[in-house]
């Protein structure tokens, strides 16, 4: 029997001028997954933070087990059996993955912390999550991936009856989200209920039970799983059909970028790229694909100059580049879109505008000054092209969604206008609309020239945009497709069990 | 739909605004009630002759907390200037007694210009150890100019033996007169140094706000990651930002040296701190990223007046010190209000 265990009743949340939320009505039902779909700026988050005690709405009421509630912050929230995984990662990074699960509920003895008992717990989590991440590891170490991971076991080790997952698999790959889909079942047997967002449409129609969009802070639709499908949800959340469609059509000039022998040790002096050979050439888009580990962003860092080499060339329109600065291989246009817009992408300090622009500053200065229109219409036309949602670009980049925020990163790195842009898992958390706007702007790139290297474990990404799909694997290539491979191919290349 | 957009400009947002003005302008207002205040106790503290005088020693004050301000927008802090600016103004004491050269036997008197270089060059080698030990070693900014803050005020005491150069007005026959210019000269009727004090902070707010590396020093002070790897020169700029600041401690050691006619190593005890103060009354986080060169100006002005106004009006130097204090932590408590604390909107 389903029952509603949490509601929002007519809930509106307000930010000065902007309305994030304009009455919206949400309900989840008890043992059920029910997911929530929506563009970017859509107001999931909002409404999520609002169920979670987080922030608090303008107006309208939450409902729990049929009573009005009201929850003050968080921890009230939690202490009613509601527990959530941020969209942005909310970890202490210089504390250990045990300390982070419990921070703030450690297990306590007349002696002090039960650090041991502590320990076999995050073990037990983590084998249930099929990870291997030492507890006593600082979670700055960890890759994006495992402190996702770390973000979900910590939501999983409260126990509580409603669990609210805001985008928690854009770190993950294939076989990771495979493993939380079957924790999830575990739960919804268990009687948890759960709200699960996410712009990996496919996969989340997997997993689903009933399913809501929300559209400008509007409800738009809300339909049990057996009346819904893949086009459904685009229709009722952008209002009409997206096609990711298949790789442009380019001619490919010369070699833009040339990879040779590339190691790229670890601090251990470990190497996470072997002896890595590549070659990209103008006009080119080029997938990596692999699972995390793989040494994907480590080769991306590494030639962007932000990782040394331990040893290899990397040439740049014949021309070796490795001891240059990261400053001077951007004016020479190769450019990295990092893949934590966090911490590698954004400067929370600065307003959006000021963010946009900060890769090109060469472009608008003259002598000592900065030109202030020359920059103002170099903002305004990225905003326009990575349609950026925002009231301008003096808004405070924190007050951007999520996704939104992703598109700044990318919009930043495209004003610079790279000959070789490289993009590390750029679609993390961007809607379907703005995915295909990126995919046009780098088709339209490689069209005039531009060579592309994107780095994803969405499979189906590679298949729509790269004209030649790489499979890295412990550091090294491990297969090389054109794109008419199948999907099963590339993931048994990189070492994945094909599970879906 | 473009509902949810905002139009910047409607009237209603302005309204909603007045406390976000008084916030960020609270520098501005604290000032403007000070001198209310004092001239409603005092008939001597709002006379044009006291303004100019207050304005000169706010001069000294101010020029380091331009520098600290470069320094905490960093991320980092400087402890350092005080120290810096006492080693300046006795490097300055030396010269101006006359460098013996032993090899020689002769007694150089160096003009007024070259000295003034000199010393420049001093302070400007001691911000780049600060920087190099920060930059390229790592080593964080508080500790790093802890050190240096002791090594150069032992410097100073070492090259003096404890003692302070008096008489720094030069002769006439050795041709170097002029040093007390900066101190006791006037143009247009305003002191040299406040003049020193406005061209310093407006070249520095220019650089800020209108530069490129105003705009790498606040991305790099937000988030040093993403600013490097949007092409930013991080270490260049931490390095720049010490080395300024060690070049205005030693304008600042002139302009003393020269108010004073003397140099004694044991002057600037506790000014890093009273810029620190300025730097955070005027609204910087001193966690990077945010401050402005007019809000330090303001805080600088804050901290001189009170101090003189309470001179003025005879309270206990004492006192002075609670109340300083006072203003600082009531500073500190807004910063909070105004980057943290519950969510605005
Ligand atoms: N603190 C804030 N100040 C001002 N506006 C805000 C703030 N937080 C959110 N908003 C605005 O509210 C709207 C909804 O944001 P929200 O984060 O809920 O979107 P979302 O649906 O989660 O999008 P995404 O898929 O990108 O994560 C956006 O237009 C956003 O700019
Ligand atoms: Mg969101």
């Amino acid at each position: 029997m389903t029952g509603i265990v949490l509601a929002a009743r007519n809930v509106a949340k307000s930010y000065g001028q902007v309305h994030a939320l304009k009455g919206v009505n949400f309900d989840i039902r008890r043992g059920e997954v029910t997911t929530l779909f929506g563009e970017n700026g859509a107001g999931k988050s909002t409404l999520m933070k609002i169920l979670s005690g987080v922030i608090q709405p303008s107006s309208g009421e939450i409902v729990l087990d049929g009573q009005p509630a009201r929850f003050a912050n968080a921890a009230e929230a939690q202490a009613r059996g509601i527990s959530i995984i941020h969209q942005e990662l909310s970890l202490a990074p210089n504390l250990s993955v045990r300390d982070n699960i419990f921070m703030g509920r450690e297990i306590m003895t007349p002696f002090g912390v039960d650090y041991a008992e502590e320990e076999r717990q995050v073990r037990l989590l983590m084998t249930e999550l099929e990870e291997d991440i030492d507890p006593q590891t600082p979670v700055e170490d960890l890759r994006l991936g495992q402190q996702q991971i770390v973000e979900i076991a910590r939501a999983l080790s409260v126990d509580s009856r409603i669990l609210i997952m805001d985008e928690p698999t854009s770190a993950l790959s294939a076989s990771e989200v495979e493993v939380l889909f079957k924790v999830i079942r575990d739960l919804k047997a268990r009687g948890v209920s759960i709200v699960y967002i996410s712009h990996h449409l496919e996969e989340a129609l997997t997993i689903t039970d009933h399913a809501v969009v929300l559209r400008d802070g509007v409800m738009t639709a809300s339909a049990p799983r057996d009346r819904i499908d893949l086009e459904w949800i685009v229709r009722n959340m952008v209002g009409e059909n997206y096609d990711l469609g298949s790789p442009p059509k380019t001619t490919p000039g010369d070699v833009a970028l040339s990879i040779r022998g590339l190691s790229v040790p670890d601090a251990t002096g470990q190497d996470l790229v072997r002896g890595l050979d590549l070659d990209i050439r103008a006009g080119e888009i080029v997938c990596i694909y692999g699972l995390m580990g793989a040494g994907r962003t480590e080769l991306l860092e590494t030639v962007a100059g932000r990782l040394r080499a331990s040893g290899g060339q990397i040439v740049l329109d014949g021309q070796e580049v490795s001891h240059l600065s990261i400053a001077d291989r951007i004016a020479r246009g190769l450019a990295l879109v990092p893949e934590d817009r966090q911490r590698d992408g954004l400067v929370q300090t600065m307003s959006v505008g000021q963010n946009l622009s900060l890769a090109s500053i060469a472009r608008f200065t003259r002598g000592f000054f900065t030109d202030t229109r020359a920059e103002r219409a170099l903002i305004e036309d990225s905003i326009r092209r990575v349609t950026v949602k925002t009231s301008g670009g003096e808004a405070a980049i924190g007050s951007l969604s999520g996704g939104n925020q992703q598109k700044v990163v990318i919009g930043k790195i495209l004003a610079t206008q790279p000959r070789v842009i490289m993009l590390d898992e750029p679609s993390r958390g961007i809607d379907i609309g703005a995915k295909a706007e990126v995919f046009r702007l780098l088709a339209e790139g490689a069209r005039q020239g531009l060579a592309v290297l994107y780095s994803t474990s969405e499979v189906s990404e590679c298949l729509s945009i790269a004209h030649r799909i790489i499979v890295m694997h412990k550091g090294r290539i491990s297969a090389e497709f054109d794109s008419s491979v199948s999907k099963e191919k590339i993931m048994a290349a990189s070492g994945e069990s094909v599970a879906a | 739909m473009s509902a949810s957009t905002t139009n910047p400009a409607s009237p209603k947002r302005r309204s909603l605004n007045l406390t976000r003005i008084l916030l960020e302008g609270r520098a501005f207002f604290a000032l403007i009630a000070i001198i209310a205040v004092f001239s409603s106790l005092s008939p001597n503290y709002f006379t044009v002759a006291n303004f100019l005088i207050m304005s000169s020693q706010v001069a000294i004050f101010g020029i380091l907390s331009i520098g600290m301000l470069l320094v905490i927008l960093n991320g980092g802090i400087d402890l350092s200037v005080g120290s810096i600016l006492a080693l300046s103004g006795v490097v300055a004491g030396a010269m101006m007694q006359g460098v013996e050269l032993d090899a020689l036997g002769v007694i150089l008197y160096p003009p007024v210009w070259a000295v003034v270089v000199l010393t420049l060059c001093v302070g400007a080698a001691v911000g780049a150890v600060n920087g190099v030990l920060v930059a390229i070693f790592k080593v964080p900014p508080f500790v790093a100019t802890l050190g240096v803050m002791y090594v150069a005020r032992g410097i100073a005491l070492l090259m003096t033996n404890g003692l302070t150069y008096n008489n720094l007005r030069g002769r006439e026959e050795l041709g170097n007169t002029g040093f007390a210019w900066l101190g006791f000269n006037r143009l247009w009727g305003i002191p040299i140094s406040v003049i020193v004090l406005a061209s310093i902070a407006i070249v520095a707010g220019l650089m800020l706000s209108r530069s490129a590396f105003g705009r790498w020093l606040y991305a790099s002070g937000g988030n040093e990651r993403a600013a490097e790897l949007s092409g930013v020169p991080v270490k260049r700029v931490k390095i720049t930002v010490y080395v300024v600041s060690g070049m205005l401690s030693a304008v600042a050691g002139l302009v003393l040296a020269s108010q004073l006619t003397s140099a004694g190593p044991t002057a600037g005890m506790t000014y890093e701190l009273t810029a620190i103060a300025a730097v955070v009354i005027g609204g910087a986080a001193l966690t990077g990223g945010r401050g402005t060169v007019r809000g330090t100006m303001l805080g600088a002005f804050v901290i001189g007046f009170l101090s003189a106004g309470l001179v003025i009006i005879g309270v206990s130097s004492y006192w002075q010190t609670v109340f300083t204090g006072a203003v600082i932590v009531l500073a500190v408590l807004m910063n909070s209000l105004q980057y943290g604390g519950p969510r605005k909107g």
